[in-house]
C-alpha cells in the first residue's frame, strides 16, 4: 500500500469516527470534539489530495495545502465559538432565568 | 467561454468590501453611531446591486471578476449571473427594511451601545457573508463563506442571553457545522478527481461517476442541513422564533436561502446531469414533506412567531419542488426555474415582512399568544394588513409573487406530467390558508387591545412596504424575470 492510501484509508477513519461522535453523542463538549477529529480526517485528505495530484513533477500540490491552512483557522474558529456559547449557556442555566420579555 | 474580467466586474470587489468596511467602521466608531454606518452602507450596496443586476441585465452574460488578474484554475474569481444578481437585490432591500426596522431598537442610546454595536456588527458580517455566497464562483471560498454566514448569524439567535435562545443557537450551531463540514468533504473528492474548484471549469468537465457523485450527495446533504430542509428542519423553530425579531427577519428571509442558492448552483451548474433522473425527484419529495409538516404544526402552534418559523420550514419546501420541474427538458425549463427563483424572493420579502410584524405586535401586547391576540389589529392595523399581504403571497393568491411562483411551478408540474407535485403545490396553498387566516381572524377580534408599549408608524410603515412589494413582484409583467435565466452554464 502506498502512502498515500495509508493515509488516505487513515483520514477516512478519522471522517467515520468524527461523524458517530457528532450524530451519537449527547455531550455538547464530546460533540465539539469529534467536530475536530471530523475536520482533521478531511484535512487530511484533502493532504492525500495534494500528494496525489502532484503530477508535474512537484513534491505536492500547494493548493490543497492552502485550503487545509484556511480550513485550519476557520475550524478553530467554530470551536472556540462553539465552546464560548456553550460556557454562556452553563451560565445561563445556573442563575434564574430573568421574566420573558418580548424584545423587538 | 474564458474566464476573464468582463466590463463592470469591478463592483463585485465593491459588494464584498462594502459590507466588511463598514463593519470595521462600526468597530472603531462604536455603539452610537453603528446604526447610522450600518444604514449608509446598506443603502449604498442598494445602489450598486441595482448596478450589478443592470449590469447583468444590459451585458446579457454574467459580470466576472477574476481576483488580482489570475485567471482560474490559478486564480480565484467572482461570477455574478442572473441568480446572484436577483439574490443580491433580494438581499439589500430585506437588509435595508430590517436595518430602518431596528434603527430605533438599536440606537445605542438609553445606554445600551453595546447591545447596539454587537447587532449590527453582526448585521453586516452576515451581509458580507451573504454576498460572498451570492458571488463566489470558488467551492472552497463558498465554503468559507458559508461559515462566515454562520459565525454572524448564530450569535443573532442568542442575542437576549436567554438560556432558552442559547440552547437554540447551540442546537443551530452543531447543525450548521456539520453541513459545512460534509459539504467540505464533498469538495476535497471533487479536487481530487478534477483538480479545480472553479464552478464554471467543473462545469465542463464533470462526469456522472463514483467519486462525483458521492461528492454530490455529501455536498447536497450538508447544504439541506443547513437550509433547514424536512427532516433536518428540527433546529429552525426554536432559533428563529427566539431570536429578536429584526435578527429573525434576515434569517428567515435571507440566510436560509444561502445553502438552497448553493444547492441549486451544485445541481444546475456544476452537475447538470444530476437534475434528471430519480435524484431530483427524491429532493422534491422531502421538499413535499416540509410542505405538509411545515404547515400543518404552523397550524398547531399557540405562539405567533413560532407559527412564522414553521412556515419557513414549509415555504423551504416549495423551493426544492423546482428540481425536478426545472431538469426536464423543453420550454417548461425555463418557466419552473423563473418560478422557483421568484418563490424565493418573494418568500424572502413577505416573511421579513412578517417576522418584523410579529415583532412589534409582540412589542405592542406585551406577548404574542395566539390566543390573546384580539384587538390587536385595531392596534396596530398597518401591520395586520402587511402580515396578510404578506400571507397573501405564502398562500399564492393572486395578484402577488408568491402566485406567479407556484402558477408557474404549477405549470411546469402539468406540462411535464407530474401531476403529484401539482397537488402537493394546491394542497399547501390550502394549508398555508389555515394558519394565515386564524392569526388574521385572532388579531380582528374584539375592541382595540390595551398597549404595553407605543409603537411607531415609521416601523409600521416599512413592514407594510415589504410586503406590498412581495405582491407588486406578481404585477410585473413576466418578461422582467428574463434576468434570472442570464447566464446560466447549462441551457
Amino acid at each position: 500500500m502506498s502512502t498515500a492510501s495509508a493515509y488516505g484509508l487513515l483520514g477516512a477513519v478519522l471522517v467515520g469516527l468524527g461523524l458517530y461522535g457528532v450524530v451519537l453523542q449527547a455531550e455538547p463538549l464530546r460533540r465539539i470534539l469529534a467536530f475536530n477529529l471530523l475536520g482533521g480526517g478531511i484535512f487530511l485528505l484533502f493532504g492525500v489530495m495534494a500528494r496525489r495530484g502532484a503530477g508535474a513533477g512537484f513534491s505536492g500540490d500547494p493548493v490543497p495545502q492552502a485550503i487545509v491552512i484556511t480550513g485550519i483557522v476557520v475550524a478553530f474558529a467554530a470551536t472556540a465559538l462553539a465552546v464560548h456559547l456553550l460556557l454562556r449557556l452553563q451560565v445561563a442555566r445556573d442563575v434564574p432565568a430573568p421574566p420573558e420579555e418580548p424584545r423587538a | 467561454m474564458m474566464l476573464g474580467t468582463t466590463p463592470g466586474g469591478g463592483l463585485l470587489a465593491f459588494a464584498l468590501a462594502l459590507p466588511v468596511l463598514a463593519m470595521l467602521l462600526a468597530f472603531v466608531a462604536g455603539g452610537r453611531q453603528a446604526g447610522r454606518i450600518a444604514l449608509a452602507a446598506l443603502l449604498a450596496g442598494l445602489v450598486l446591486s441595482l448596478a450589478v443586476a443592470t449590469g447583468v441585465l444590459r451585458g446579457g452574460e454574467a459580470l466576472v471578476l477574476t481576483l488580482g488578474g489570475w485567471a482560474p484554475p490559478l486564480g480565484v474569481a467572482l461570477r455574478a449571473d442572473g441568480i446572484s444578481a436577483v439574490m443580491l437585490l433580494t438581499t439589500s432591500v430585506v437588509m435595508v427594511g430590517t436595518a430602518l426596522f431596528a434603527f430605533t431598537s438599536y440606537s445605542g442610546d438609553r445606554g445600551e451601545s453595546r447591545a447596539s454595536l454587537v447587532f449590527w456588527t453582526l448585521l453586516l458580517g452576515l451581509w458580507g457573508a451573504m454576498n460572498a455566497v451570492l458571488l463566489g464562483n470558488d467551492l472552497f471560498n463558498l465554503y468559507v463563506a458559508l461559515e462566515l454566514l454562520t459565525f454572524a448569524a448564530m450569535p443573532l439567535v442568542c442575542l437576549d442571553g436567554r438560556a432558552e435562545t442559547l440552547a437554540a443557537a447551540l442546537r443551530y450551531l452543531f447543525f450548521a457545522l456539520l453541513g459545512s463540514l460534509l459539504y467540505l468533504l464533498g469538495v476535497a473528492l471533487l479536487y481530487g478527481a478534477y483538480g479545480t474548484l472553479d464552478i464554471v471549469l467543473l462545469s465542463r468537465l464533470t462526469r456522472a461517476d463514483a467519486p462525483t457523485l458521492v461528492a454530490a450527495a455529501l455536498m447536497t446533504a450538508g447544504l439541506l442541513a443547513k437550509t433547514a430542509l424536512f427532516p433536518l428542519h428540527l433546529w429552525l423553530p426554536g432559533a428563529h422564533a427566539g431570536a429578536p425579531a429584526a435578527a429573525s427577519a434576515v434569517l428567515s428571509a435571507l440566510v436560509v436561502k444561502a445553502p438552497f442558492f448553493l444547492v441549486l448552483r451544485l445541481w444546475f451548474d456544476v452537475m447538470p446531469e444530476l437534475a434528471t433522473g430519480l435524484a431530483p425527484q427524491i429532493l422534491a419529495g422531502l421538499g413535499a414533506l416540509a410542505i405538509l409538516f411545515g404547515s400543518a404544526l404552523a397550524l398547531r402552534q399557540a405562539r405567533l412567531k413560532l407559527l412564522v418559523a414553521y412556515s419557513t420550514v414549509a415555504q423551504i419546501g416549495y423551493l426544492f419542488l423546482m428540481f425536478p420541474l426545472a431538469g426536464a427538458a423543453g420550454a417548461t425549463l425555463a418557466g419552473a426555474w423563473t418560478g422557483g427563483m421568484l418563490q424565493a424572493v418573494s418568500h424572502a420579502l413577505a416573511k421579513a415582512a412578517m417576522f418584523l410584524g410579529a415583532g412589534l405586535i409582540a412589542e405592542a401586547l406585551g406577548h404574542d399568544r395566539l390566543r390573546d391576540l384580539g384587538g390587536a389589529a385595531r392596534l396596530l392595523p398597518m401591520t395586520v394588513v402587511a402580515f396578510g399581504l404578506g400571507g397573501l403571497s405564502l398562500m399564492g393568491l393572486p395578484p402577488s409573487g408568491g402566485f406567479v411562483a407556484k402558477w408557474l411551478l404549477l405549470n411546469a408540474a402539468i406540462e411535464t406530467q407530474q401531476w403529484w407535485w401539482g397537488l402537493v403545490l394546491l394542497s399547501g396553498g390550502l394549508l398555508t390558508g389555515g394558519y394565515v387566516f386564524r392569526v388574521l381572524s385572532a388579531s380582528m377580534a374584539g375592541p382595540a387591545a390595551a398597549a404595553v408599549a407605543v409603537v411607531s408608524p415609521g416601523r409600521q410603515a416599512v413592514v407594510l412596504v415589504l410586503a406590498i412589494l412581495s405582491v407588486v413582484l406578481g404585477l410585473l409583467p413576466l418578461a422582467s424575470f428574463g434576468l434570472v435565466q442570464i447566464g446560466r452554464l447549462a441551457p
